[in-house]
């Protein structure tokens, strides 16, 4: 417990107090609660931000809320875990995190770039649906993770291997009932594969049916260089983890490349082409659906660094997605469509705002006073989310499209 | 104020700096016709726009019979009595053709009339004649999503006249037309005029010289020249601005 | 269920509906009404599954809330993620009150067991009003539809649509969720309140009477619940909310304010969702926060579309077939049910976007005539194949930005 506003009980108005606290500041303790504060805020909001930069991109492009980001997160973290425990006793083993990042990108791309050409692809312009679609695939992939096994793994190939043969062959001859013997011939391949992978497992045992990660949480420990934290001479108590400042520097690494991939880049040309004017763009012989695919990729390529990162901060489960996906939602909506600088700008008020009331607000007098009237506990942690929201209902009262919308016509007669 | 129908002074509209409206002054009667042409950017759009409330001036007022709008919301601004017809045909296309004119013909827009509607003797028969007029009587029941795109302009054209508004906006009213549909829609615009003051802006020449009696040129956000067709075609600046494509 | 799904869409395009007609449907709700209380729970019992008729019961209550996800999703277009909430809510109040009745014999209210273990030794001014039953009931309705009211109207006035709108619902559903778990001295938090041994009249909630009660009234809210819908969804009203989702810029052009229309549409979705919260916790036994998980709030979005959106009938048949679908297949697989509801995700958005009910309309009665025999009709060329309307959905797509 930090005490930042100690000399300010009892004073009724939070700003007084915060106006006392700026009058101690020769006071030290008060000087590392507030150096304290700023980092740890500065740190919540890159990780944010980190996450939350897929997510605009995508959203500001096509105008998709990928529900599955969370999930492709959660995916970068468990390449972590697996780069981490294969790279485990080589030497490589101190620089595994950087081999993390660039696997945890290419996978999550990967599946961003199919997902896109298998499902996302066919639903644009209904973007509810898309969201709906993408919930979907967030399930899937949770239960993926929870139950992936040889067995698993094996059975699933079976079935779609029969099931595209099958319908490979379907499609050469023309066939009324088309549709429907391929549902038929979809059930009949997942049989297969049903009995069979449950030979497997019968016949080789925990072998085959232990499942690679199961629903307990996974653990990442950083290597023996991020460990600890840079202690600052001028103030006392305070220590930077060397984590969260290398995550903070890998935000913003994320963010130059980014801006360099949209602003000095042929494809960023006409990324932001399309995102400005779809058909023109269209006309003008850019191939929209490849820079939708592109897109989609580099988004979600970026959701698995944010999940290499944040598997740093914590174990690494089949839900760790869910934690940061409404945050990363209300960035977006905060922060404006198609403008990195709003995302910025949100995710580090954000991170500060929720960080500095979660920490502080159970300090302050006014807000003690009117929890015991109320008979509500506003300074307990969970608060700090409810605050926030409220905030940004009302901020959304003043600026219904964000920090920075879009503006002016987009189409003149 | 004076008897005008309409008056617009000195509005000036800008977005991010540039102004697609620029000390623009505009005045009309009651019971005229008017059309506004000019060339791509000339500030059309904006200035229907402006009058309908989706965009507010930077600068200038907007007076419909003696009140200024500038404080008003789209809804209302409707209620008071301005309707406008879009750009490209804009109807509800999951309703019938008669719901969508149900719909806009419904005197009382209000949440309260409108869960408990109260029918009057007439309303059906106002509707049929309505549909009658714009040529849809036969497709009243099919939905309006079937409608072919001229026959989508004629329905949003009944859907305005049904809100029995006192001024009609009307945008490019035969943009993708045929020229015999062009026909139709110009000779129902004149039936209309009779006793609907209406504001047409259009791109077409030819239409434009089968309704228009007063022609305003906008150019560049601003009105460059107001007269009868016949003046305006010969005035040297309307020239210029269309590059002399008008003395054919 | 046949004889319901075959009664006619309620934006079908057919003109004002006959007396006679509704008073068939009247007499249809009804006689489906007493079938679901006289003969189903006997056929159940006599085959030995009698715990599904609770399920059964749980599930109705549960398509209660699915009727309102279909009011303001299906017909007009606003996604809401945020429906736990409102569920939550609702069945939050019943319990709150139940938790106060006393223990067998006893008079007056009881501290409930949680907040003794707090030590909490008054009743704090949140629970009191939850001492009185007529309060209870008005707040089970109220309560959710005026934070519905609160919330739509502080969005919707500032024409936040779409993907914002449900992202926003989503997170109000996320910082309900964070307030109740986090609050364990006033609503006993993660835990939840447990209704099942509370007395009321006599008996023991979880008790057969009790059950079979609930299970009666869940059915006739149920009926009222769609009778209410029903006459919304028809008539002016109806036609607007369709309206204001195929355009919503044309009606405010038009001279309605589209606003309260949607405020009312969402408060009252709203209400239905706290109804259905009450009932369903009071058959199951418990509320928790989990009732305010994402999972949950999309779930409901999903019974709707598997019957199909925009059809009243589609709701409760897809909420029925989804949930008894989850039952049978998670006794059965229990890990596989995830990936079982992601694929319906999937398949219902992308293969049946109109859902069972919209096929039947269209495909179904096609695939029944090829069946017996008789030859299809030509129609119109169908819409999805039409170059103009594809042309003109494009068109709407293209504007939806610059309303």
């Amino acid at each position: 417990m930090s005490p930042l506003f100690k000399g300010a009980r009892g004073i009724e108005f939070p700003i007084a107090s915060i106006l006392i606290c700026f009058n101690s500041l020769e006071d030290p303790a008060v000087w590392s609660a507030l150096v304290d504060g700023l980092f740890s805020g500065v740190s919540i909001g890159s990780v944010l931000l980190l996450s939350a930069l897929g997510l605009a991109i995508v959203f500001g492009l096509m105008g998709v809320i990928n529900m599955a980001h969370g999930e492709l997160m959660m995916l970068g973290a468990y390449t972590t875990v697996l780069v981490q425990g294969s790279l485990k006793g080589t030497p490589l083993f101190e620089g595994y995190i950087f081999v993390a990042l660039i696997a945890a990108f290419v996978v999550t791309a990967l599946f961003g770039l199919f997902l896109e050409r298998t499902v996302i692809r066919y639903l644009y312009g209904r973007p509810l649906e898309t969201l709906l679609a993408t919930w979907g695939v967030s399930l899937m992939l949770q239960q993926f993770v929870r139950s992936v096994s040889w067995q698993f793994v094996i059975g699933t190939t079976i079935a779609v291997a029969l099931f595209l043969v099958a319908s490979l062959g379907l499609n050469r001859i023309p066939f009324k009932f088309r549709n429907l013997s391929k549902a038929g011939i979809g059930l009949v391949a997942g049989t297969i594969a049903l009995q069979v992978s449950n030979a497997l497992g019968t016949m080789y045992g925990l072998a085959m049916t232990k499942p690679w990660f199961g629903a307990q949480n996974q653990d990442v420990t950083a290597p023996q260089w991020l460990r600890g934290g840079l202690k600052l001479g001028f103030v006392d108590n305070v220590q930077f983890s060397y984590v969260r400042i290398f995550i903070v520097f890998l935000t913003v690494i994320c963010l130059a490349a980014v801006y360099f991939f949209l602003n000095r880049t042929q494809w960023g040309l006409r990324i932001r082409a399309v995102t400005q004017n779809r058909s023109m763009s269209s006309c003008l012989g850019i191939p929209t659906d490849r820079v939708d695919a592109l897109t989609f990729a580099v988004g979600s390529g970026l959701a698995g660094i944010a999940g290499c990162a944040v598997s740093l901060l914590g174990s690494v489960g089949p839900n760790t997605g869910q934690n940061y996906i409404i945050d990363t939602f209300m960035v977006v909506v905060v922060g404006g469509v198609g403008n990195l600088v709003g995302s910025v700008v949100a995710a580090l008020v954000i991170g500060m705002s929720s960080y500095l009331y979660g920490t502080f607000a159970g300090q302050i007098g006014f807000i003690q006073d009117l929890s015991k009237t109320i008979g509500i506990d506003l300074g307990a942690q969970t608060m700090a989310k409810v605050v926030v929201f409220a905030l940004i209902v009302v901020f959304l009262q003043f600026k219904p499209g964000g920090l920075f919308p879009q503006k002016g016509r987009t189409v003149d007669a | 104020m004076s008897s005008k129908l309409l008056t617009i002074e000195n509005l000036t509209v800008s977005f991010d700096g540039f102004k697609a409206l620029n000390n623009l002054n505009f005045s009309m009667d009651a019971g005229e016709l008017r059309v506004i042409i000019g060339p791509n950017g000339a500030g059309k759009t904006t200035f229907l726009d402006t009058i309908t409330g989706k965009t507010q001036p930077t600068q200038g007022t907007v007076h419909f019979k003696g009140k200024n709008l500038a404080k008003f919301k789209e809804h209302t601004i409707a209620k008071m009595g301005i309707g406008r017809k879009f750009q490209t045909p804009r109807v509800y296309l999951n309703l019938s053709v008669r719901e969508n004119m149900t719909l806009a013909h419904h005197k009382h827009k209000t949440l309260f009339k409108t869960l408990f509607p109260k029918s009057h003797w007439g309303d059906k028969d106002a509707i049929a004649q309505l549909l009658e007029t714009v040529g849809l009587l036969g497709k009243a029941n099919s939905p309006a999503a079937l409608l072919a795109h001229g026959e989508k302009q004629r329905l949003e054209i009944g859907m305005l006249v049904a809100q029995s508004p006192d001024l009609l906006l009307v945008d490019e009213p035969v943009a993708g037309l045929t020229d015999e549909e062009t026909e139709k829609v110009g000779n129902l615009l004149i039936d209309l005029a009779k006793d609907h003051s209406i504001l047409v802006i259009e791109h077409d020449m030819e239409f434009v010289r089968q309704i228009a009696r007063k022609v305003t040129v906008l150019h560049e956000g601003s009105v460059l020249c107001e007269g009868t067709m016949d003046e305006v075609q010969t005035d040297r600046r309307v020239i210029e601005v269309y590059l002399g494509q008008q003395d054919e | 269920m046949q004889t319901l799904a075959k009664k006619p869409p309620v934006n079908s395009t057919l003109p004002k509906r006959s007396r006679s007609r509704l008073l068939i449907e009247t007499a249809i709700v009804i006689a489906i009404a007493i079938a679901m209380m006289t003969i189903v729970p006997g056929v159940l019992n006599a085959i030995g599954q009698s715990f599904r008729v609770g399920l059964l019961g749980r599930f109705m209550a549960l398509a209660i809330a699915a009727l309102g996800i279909d009011l303001i999703w299906g017909y007009t277009g606003i996604l809401s993620l945020g429906h736990g909430l409102f569920f939550a809510l609702g069945g939050y109040s019943l319990a709150m009150f139940l938790q106060l009745q006393p223990a067998l014999g006893g008079t007056g209210i009881q501290m409930p067991d949680f907040f003794v273990l707090y030590g909490v030794t008054s009743l704090p001014w949140l629970w009191q009003p939850f001492e009185s039953l007529p309060f209870t009931m008005i707040a089970i309705v109220l309560i959710p539809t005026i934070v519905a009211a609160v919330l739509g109207y502080l969005v919707f006035r500032n024409r936040i649509r779409g993907v914002y709108f449900s992202i926003l619902t989503q997170a109000a559903l996320i910082v309900f969720f964070n307030f109740f778990n986090g609050q364990q001295k006033l609503i006993n938090g993660t835990n939840g309140l447990k209704t099942d041994t509370t007395y009321l009249f006599g008996q023991v909630m979880s008790g057969p009477v009790m059950q079979a009660n609930f299970y009666y009234l869940t059915i006739v809210l149920l009926a009222l619940a769609y009778a209410l819908c029903r006459w919304l969804t028809s008539g002016k009203f109806g036609q607007l909310l369709v309206a204001i989702r195929d355009d919503e810029p044309r009606v405010r052009f038009t001279g309605y304010d589209p606003t309260v229309f949607k405020v009312l549409v969402f408060a009252v979705s709203a209400g239905l969702a706290g109804i259905a919260g009450a009932l369903y916790t009071v058959q199951s036994g418990i509320i928790t926060p989990k009732a305010m998980d994402i999972a949950f709030s999309i779930e409901m979005v999903i019974w709707v579309a598997v019957g199909g959106r925009g059809t009243l009938v589609g709701a409760v048949l897809g909420t029925l077939i989804v949930n008894f679908a989850r039952s049978l297949l998670s006794e059965q697989y229990p890990a596989f049910w995830l990936f079982f509801q992601g694929a319906l995700f999937l398949a219902v958005v992308t293969v049946l976007p109109d859902g069972f009910v919209g096929w039947f309309k269209t495909s179904g009665v096609e695939l029944l005539r090829q069946l017996s025999g008789k030859s299809k009709v030509s129609t119109y060329p169908s819409l999805a194949n039409n170059p103009d309307v594809t042309y003109e959905q494009q068109a709407i797509d293209d504007r939806k930005s610059d309303g």
